[in-house]
């Protein structure tokens, strides 16, 4: 049984105006990824994570503990938990994920970042400056919330003096470029994922890959912001052949991972649907969004293999014999 | 069987944001695209909005929590409603009612 909405919500939105992020982390964690790559700090230009892929391990922790506490007796005292919540970072004591499951996210953003690198892109960071979206309270009406935060982070663009901002993930895309423009007055960063620019500069190819993936489409990059040509055109240049699965591209099919922090059972049925179409055209899958990844992955249950789509760039950018199931983590 | 009606309550979602149910012709292809088969969302839920049923709006709270946003509907929509934003506004409206 799902958790009150109204509670779970409510500890979203107070965590996001208290401590800047729906799951605050310590800002150690959040930028870890970027350790020994020398990235300068901030800049014209920066590369904008919104802490999406590292917090993935962290929400698969909460999401576990949300499902026990919705068919226990506890759940009736959800009110009691956000009112403790506003005095204590509740994320903080119950969702530790270990070493290896935050290496295996924290991998993406590094991986963006060599990519940039390698295709001479000069681009800089904020650390702990780069804070969490909203992606997810907007999401779920908690606008008044939602509007605070953009202005605190816009504040932060315009402290740094950044005048573009590159992302790695569809979810922090569509927020910084589609919802702040409507939530903040004179806000105009230019805002591009890294799939567009990648696909606008190019990248200097070192081993061409061969095979073929089934391509999963992120529903906000397909039908929030058209970036549909953009991941097909760089898995072509790397050699790929792109396999494209019953509903693809601007009929892409969700897999589920938006319903999953309040309706896990249901986000497990859509993800299981989706795999089953991937499967069919191909056994190796490429996704570009965290929560895709997850949530096919979860539903896969091994059964095919899932990456996201800058480890096979990576792989064919990298230095021979250098590949990135080797740079920052391990791959599944 | 009677309804109680909230008076006002267009207007009231107007106010949270742009929400455009009238445009909706209730076709129905929008539940047909569903990834989740929701036969509730949108049409018949637009339609409680529109003639302010408060009361059947809360009893849907579920199937409005639970949407994906994916927009497959909104891809397959002839009118070009902005189902999605719609349903962000009934989310809006649903946690100030206290759901």
């Amino acid at each position: 049984m799902p958790l009150p909405v109204r509670d779970v919500v409510g500890i979203l939105a107070d965590n996001l105006r208290l401590r800047g992020s729906v799951l605050p982390i310590p800002a150690r964690r959040a930028t870890a990824w970027a350790r020994d790559l020398g990235i300068p700090r901030g800049g014209e230009t920066v590369l904008y994570t919104g802490q999406m892929y590292q917090l993935i391990p962290y929400i698969e922790r909460l999401v576990r503990l949300e499902q026990r506490l919705g068919d226990s007796p506890l759940a009736r005292f959800s009110g009691v938990a956000r009112r403790a919540n506003r005095l204590v970072n509740g994320v903080a004591f119950v969702a530790r994920p270990g070493a290896s499951e935050r290496a295996e996210y924290d991998r993406v953003p590094a991986n963006v970042a060599r990519l940039l690198q390698k295709a001479g892109v000069a681009f800089g960071y904020l650390y702990e400056d780069d804070l969490y979206s909203g992606a997810l309270a907007h999401d779920l009406g908690a606008d008044e919330a939602v509007a605070a935060h953009a202005r605190r982070v816009v504040g932060i663009l315009r402290k740094h003096g950044v005048r573009e901002v590159i992302t790695i993930d569809p979810h922090t895309t569509t927020m910084l470029r589609t919802v702040y423009p409507k939530l903040v007055e004179g806000y105009d960063v230019r805002v591009r994922s890294y799939l567009e620019v990648l696909a606008e500069c190019g990248l200097p190819v070192g081993v061409p890959l061969s095979g073929t993936v089934a391509i999963h489409d992120s529903c906000v990059y397909a039908r929030y912001e058209g970036i549909v040509d953009e991941p097909r055109r760089l898995l072509g240049s790397v050699g790929l052949t792109v396999a494209e699965p019953e509903n693809a591209g601007q009929w892409t099919w969700c897999c589920g991972g938006p319903a999953e922090s309040l309706f896990p059972t249901t986000a497990a049925a859509i993800a299981g649907k989706r795999v089953e179409q991937l499967r069919a055209v191909a056994p190796d899958c490429v996704t570009m969004c965290p929560i895709c990844l997850v949530n096919l992955r979860k539903a896969a249950n091994g059964t095919m293999r899932l990456r996201d789509i800058s480890d096979h760039l990576l792989d064919a950018v990298a230095e021979r014999g250098v590949s990135a199931a080797h740079v920052g983590g391990q791959t599944q | 069987m009677s309804v109680l009606a909230t008076a006002g309550m267009i207007r009231q979602l107007e106010a949270i944001g742009p929400f455009d149910a009238e445009a909706c012709m209730n076709c129905g292809v929008c539940s047909a695209a569903c990834p989740l088969g929701i036969d509730l969302l949108p049409r018949r839920l637009f339609r409680y909005a529109l003639l302010g049923l408060g009361d059947r709006i809360h009893d849907a709270s579920g199937p409005i929590f639970s949407c994906l946003l994916c927009r497959a509907c909104e891809a397959s929509c002839p009118a070009g409603v902005h189902i999605t934003e719609n349903v962000r506004v009934l989310r809006h409206w649903l946690l100030q009612e206290g759901s």
